[in-house]
């Protein structure tokens, strides 16, 4: 078996009496999509930002690429290559399209601190984040502001700056929430795609898109993760029905 | 509406006609009140990177502004008073020259902003206002108490300092040398608004943690625009307190804070000459207002409640529009 890219030893982190990631171990296969489904308030939005970096883990350890980046920041995280798309659309309103995937090309670069290289009319620049851009199909929407974006279209613009960052892995925070049954079927091709990139990390409410396109399912409730394995298998196991998918029939 | 473009070259065209028909004009003091909106505006364009740009509300820049003036005061008293500035562990005389005094000035508001930046920056939102305005006050109670240079009653230079090749006794020529130096510093403020740094910068202002997570730390941008803007803001009190030939702990004040921050919110948070349109209508209105009644500051106040509630982008904003996307 290949090394995983992404892996997280017993992660931990409570808020106040709440456990909300209780001994979490799982990790991210090269060329997978591994789907982490639970009700709400399970966790998963808390462990992603764990393995972002947005928060601290009380125990445990998260190593990718090989490296221990338990006590890396956020900022160090991305630049080797962890891109996340957040729960909430997350991108700087007041900016085009353009702007938006111009920063990420300009992170992933690591230059920022250019106080005289100018940003927009530097083709380097623009040119690629026109290609990402392109690939979500966002290219009759460059000029305008992320703000005035339709919901889809904004979780679109977030692909892109994804894309934008060359990454080694993707954690995606229910990209396909609230898309509707259109945009949902559009988004799991293009997230199809995406696994060709990096492999997915993927929090996801919608069963048909888990289903069509997760390698691997974790099942977490209260934390904890409750079951691990193959389409099939989770799609089976009576404990996830129980716990997490009531009485609803699988389709 | 008219283009922005247009709206501020208008201004600067005015700015600068202004003391020249004063001068034509045998109207000296009209040439300082547009040399004292040069400055203040410069100040400005200072607090705007910081603001602006970079959404910090520092309510402690007269801390910048006074240490430029004080960094004048320092250098041109011992010169005044034919004595070294230092002896120890060597001898270093004080200077008359402006140039070696903006550099002084722009180094130690650079590095006060460093200081004062990185503790401040940990905090954010109400508590970095609380936190810069407590810094600024710091060092007010300091120049007071502290005697060598003045304390309370602040310190006299009686000769303006000196410009190669120019007569800086001579207004208009100081005029000359204040607004070079604030349309220096907007042909830089907007260039930075375009570069990498700027994009960076105001990406951060508006979603820190988005940034983050593409690899740019917002805390060493912000650090970053804070130190520019301290620099700035300090070559205008350098200027300022050679304009009065006088620094005092007023300067330091969190009153001046607050005139700092009005210029920018009067002229538009964000718009490059915004600080040269707030600036301007500040002196104005304190010049006009100030005559006929004491309360004018009271009149301020309401214009700037309303400017804050009716037309966000301030004076520039309500006349130019809301701001476009560079390029
Ligand atoms: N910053 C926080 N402070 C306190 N409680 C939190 C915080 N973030 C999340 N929680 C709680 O932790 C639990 C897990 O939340 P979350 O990770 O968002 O769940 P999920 O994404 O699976 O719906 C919830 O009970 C939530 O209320
Ligand atoms: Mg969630």
């Amino acid at each position: 078996m290949t090394d995983p890219v992404l892996a997280v030893h017993d992660l931990s982190v409570a808020f106040g009496a709440l456990k909300a990631v209780d001994r979490v171990s799982l990790d991210l296969r090269p060329g997978e999509i591994h789907a982490l489904i639970g009700p709400n308030g399970a966790g998963k939005s808390t462990l992603i930002g764990l393995i972002a970096g947005g928060l601290r883990p009380a125990s445990g350890r998260i190593t990718f690429l090989g490296r221990d980046i338990t006590r890396r920041d956020t900022a160090a995280r991305a630049r080797m290559g962890l891109a996340r798309s957040f729960q909430v659309s997350s991108v700087a309103p007041d900016f085009t399209v353009l702007q938006n995937v111009t920063l990420a090309v300009e992170g992933a670069q690591g230059r920022a601190y250019g106080f005289f290289m100018p940003a927009l009319s530097d083709r380097s620049l623009t040119d690629r984040a026109a290609q990402h851009i392109a690939r979500v199909g966002l290219l009759n929407r460059v000029a305008v502001p992320a703000g005035d974006l339709a919901h889809g279209e904004r979780r679109r613009l977030e692909v892109a700056m994804a894309l934008a960052q060359h990454p080694k892995a993707f954690l995606l925070d229910e990209p396909m929430a609230g898309l509707g049954p259109d945009g949902a079927r559009e988004f799991t091709q293009i997230l199809d795609e995406l696994r060709h990139e990096a492999p997915i990390l993927l929090v996801e409410h919608d069963m048909d898109a888990v289903f069509r396109l997760a390698d691997r399912i974790s099942v977490l409730v209260y934390g904890r993760v409750v079951a691990s394995g193959g389409v099939a298998e989770i799609r089976a196991n009576p404990e996830v029905q129980r716990a997490y998918l009531g009485d609803e029939t699988l389709p | 509406m008219i283009r922005e473009g247009l709206l501020n070259t208008l201004l600067m065209l005015g700015l600068l006609a202004v003391p020249l028909i004063a001068q034509a004009m045998g109207e000296p003091f009209v040439i300082t009140l547009a040399t004292k909106v040069a400055i203040l505006a410069l100040a400005g364009v200072g607090l705007n990177v910081a603001l602006g740009l970079g959404g910090m509300v520092s309510l402690g820049h007269a801390a910048f502004f006074g240490i430029g003036g004080y960094a004048m005061g320092i250098l041109a008293a011992p010169v005044q008073a034919y004595e070294p500035l230092m002896t120890w562990p060597i001898e270093v005389p004080g200077t008359k020259s402006m140039p070696v005094i903006w550099a002084a000035a722009m180094a130690a508001g650079a590095l006060a902003a460093l200081a004062i930046g990185a503790l401040s920056l940990r905090t954010a939102g109400v508590y970095f206002i609380m936190i810069t305005l407590a810094f600024g006050q710091m060092l007010f109670y300091f120049a007071i108490s502290w005697p060598a240079y003045g304390g309370e009653d602040g310190l006299s230079i009686y000769v303006r300092n000196g410009f190669p090749g120019l007569n800086t006794l001579d207004p208009i020529q100081f005029f000359a040398l204040a607004f070079g130096l604030l349309a220096l510093a907007l042909l830089f403020a907007h260039l930075l608004a375009r570069s990498r740094f700027g994009l960076a910068l105001q990406g951060a202002r508006q979603n820190p943690a988005r940034v983050a997570a593409l690899g740019i730390r917002p805390y060493t941008l912000r650090l970053t625009a804070f130190v520019i803007s301290g620099a700035i803001t300090a070559l205008a009190g350098a200027l300022f307190a050679d304009l009065n030939r006088f620094v005092s702990p007023a300067m330091l004040s969190w009153q001046t804070s607050g005139e700092i921050m009005v210029f920018v919110i009067l002229g538009g948070v964000g718009r490059l000459f915004g600080p040269v349109a707030g600036a301007a209508l500040f002196i104005l209105l304190e010049h006009w207002l100030g005559g006929v009644s004491d309360y004018w500051k009271l009149f301020l106040g309401l214009i700037l409640l309303a400017i804050v509630l009716f037309a966000r982008g301030g004076m520039i904003g309500a006349l130019a529009g809301r701001q476009v996307a560079h390029d």
